[in-house]
């Protein structure tokens, strides 16, 4: 007994401590880093390497555009295989079945693998140092695992629902916005926030297709800190901080969505 | 009854960006991989298999790279699995502590690689880091290292961050797939006079099965993506100690501009990761059993 509450403990401890020096260490100066590395800050809180980065980086920028691609690939994402979830379904033959085994079979390729011809696609395509072309490649590799949440949910509806619509003399796309897509929304909120937590954080496409300040996302932009500040940990945690922010707080919030939403985005990450 | 045909027009836009982003990219790299391309000039030559041939002959890099990710994989693979299927099995009832462990535990996944990897860099930071002052607090200064400095064992340093970065995650999924085992089970089992390792062999484990295939195959495709990580805390370095396929393939497109060769070590990367799968997939199903 006191085995497993000692290990549940250290466990807490070896996130919960980390998270701490990193809030700490952004409120301290660099000299105070060095002199005591784990210390409280000696001046009390002092948000000089907030005002600091703010002026040094364009965070705003950053922020906004991260903004931008995040909520664009999370929409269209999910419009998209929510349509190609409900096409599956409803056809319920081989044709469905291919076309979800051929999704399926973009959940176990690396991104690594498509990456170069990729680059000179989107180089042809004038679709570098674009926020429009983040977003499509976005869409596109994280199609598969929506389509795969997403008709797993959608083949669980009962079939007599569709039946009962078609003879009302109702659509397909009636069907799909009227009825499918109210009762896919537990499904579709996991989805999202799967891919919100995928796509703020994503690292390799901006450092492939970006290299213009102006359309940097985050991730990007904090990695370049690193060039740029060093072993500058008071500046490199307060742009953790900020990148960070949003997902936290909406993890706060949103706790069990979250971990629903994490988990049935487990067969890819 | 069957659809009418507009279901056909539901495809069509999540298609064409699938198709143009995805699988024409995927296939072409096949493709280039038997080319000697530079990716900038418009024209190049076909070489046959000289790429595959160089990678698996000509290149000491690429073979310690193969090395890297399997030493990777391992490490992560094991520590990451019974790490999060021991922590599960204390925190599977759902009191109010537990719920807010798991939350905790979970809380690392959602933050991004590249905050990972700056948090870590501290933590492994040789003078100011916080593992190396714990070390010497506990009187443990000969354990004291550069622990990712050192090319003998930085590599572990990065399946450790990692471990940290993803167990929570697979917790989540253990706990679910425990809490779906029927109670009665374990009352029978109990009743049978079986002792908890007994019960746990008998009744958790196999019943455990596709949730532990779901946790490996994840955490193994996932420990030969962790792209992000490593380039971000040691670029692969020192001494290509800590370079895994996913990185070496960047630098030899995206440094080095040998495009080709880069094409050959992608589909190289995706044959290994489907046997690998595939081998995975077939040990754990043998062990599955319903009761």
């Amino acid at each position: 007994m006191f085995f497993r509450r000692f290990s549940l403990l250290l466990y807490a401890l070896l996130i919960i401590i980390p998270m701490i020096v990193v809030v700490l260490t952004s409120i301290k100066t660099r000299q105070e880093t060095f002199r005591n590395p784990l210390g409280l800050p000696e001046g009390g809180i002092d948000f000089t390497n907030y005002v600091s980065i703010f002026e040094e980086q364009t965070m705003a920028g950053y922020f906004v555009n991260s903004t931008i691609v995040t909520l664009f690939s999370v929409t269209f994402t999910l419009l998209f295989a929510s349509m190609i979830a409900y096409g599956i379904t409803r056809l319920n033959n081989w044709l469905g079945n291919v076309i979800f085994g051929l999704f399926t079979l973009g959940m176990m390729v690396p991104a690594q693998v498509s990456m170069v011809p990729l680059y000179s696609l989107m180089l042809n395509l004038g679709l570098t140092n674009s926020l429009l072309g983040l977003i499509l490649v976005n869409i596109a590799v994280t199609l598969p695992i929506a389509v795969f949440i997403l008709t797993g949910f959608m083949k669980t509806l009962p079939k007599e629902l569709y039946e009962a619509s078609t003879i009302d003399g109702a659509g397909n796309w009636k069907i799909f916005t009227k009825i499918v897509i109210p009762l896919s929304l537990p499904s579709l909120s996991a989805t999202a926030i799967f891919l919100f937590v995928m796509h703020w954080n994503d690292l390799l496409y901006p450092l492939l297709f970006i290299t213009d300040n102006a359309y940097k996302t985050l991730p990007l932009a904090l990695l370049e800190f690193q060039g740029q500040y060093s072993t500058n940990y008071p500046m490199l945690f307060t742009g953790v901080v900020i990148a960070s922010a949003p997902m936290v707080i909406a993890y706060i919030f949103l706790q069990r969505f979250f971990v629903a939403g994490m988990t049935a985005g487990a067969v890819k990450g | 009854m069957k659809a009418s045909k507009t279901i056909y027009l539901f495809f069509i836009p999540g298609f064409i960006l699938y198709a143009i982003f995805f699988l024409v990219p995927t296939v072409s790299a096949l493709f280039y991989s038997f080319t000697d391309w530079d990716g900038l000039s418009a024209s190049f030559q076909f070489v046959g298999f000289d790429n595959y041939s160089r990678a698996f002959t000509g290149d000491s890099i690429f073979r310690k790279t193969v090395g890297n990710n399997l030493k990777f994989m391992l490490v992560v693979v094991i520590l990451q699995t019974l790490l999060a299927l021991a922590f599960a099995l204390i925190v599977i009832k759902n009191t109010k502590t537990n719920v807010l462990l798991r939350a905790l535990y979970f809380f690392p996944t959602i933050l991004s690689s590249v905050s990972v990897a700056f948090i870590w860099t501290f933590i492994y930071d040789p003078s100011l880091g916080i593992l190396n002052q714990v070390l010497q607090l506990v009187g443990l200064d000969f354990l004291t290292q550069n622990w990712i400095g050192n090319a003998d064992i930085a590599i572990y340093s990065l399946a450790i961050t990692q471990v940290w970065f993803h167990a929570g995650q697979m917790l989540i999924i253990f706990v679910a797939g425990l809490q779906a085992i029927p109670k009665e089970l374990y009352e029978v089992a109990e009743i049978e006079g079986a002792n908890k390792w007994q019960a746990f062999r008998r009744v958790t484990w196999p019943l455990l099965a596709p949730s532990a295939t779901i946790v490996v195959a994840y955490t193994t495709i996932q420990s030969f993506k962790a792209f992000d990580l490593v380039f971000a805390m040691t670029g692969g370095g020192p001494n290509n100690s800590t370079e895994i396929i996913a990185t070496y393939i960047f630098d030899i497109a995206f440094r080095s501009y040998q495009f080709g060769y880069a094409s050959s070590i992608s589909v190289i990367f995706m044959v290994i990761i489907a046997i690998i799968t595939y081998l995975q997939f077939k040990a754990l199903r043998s062990d599955r059993i319903s009761y």
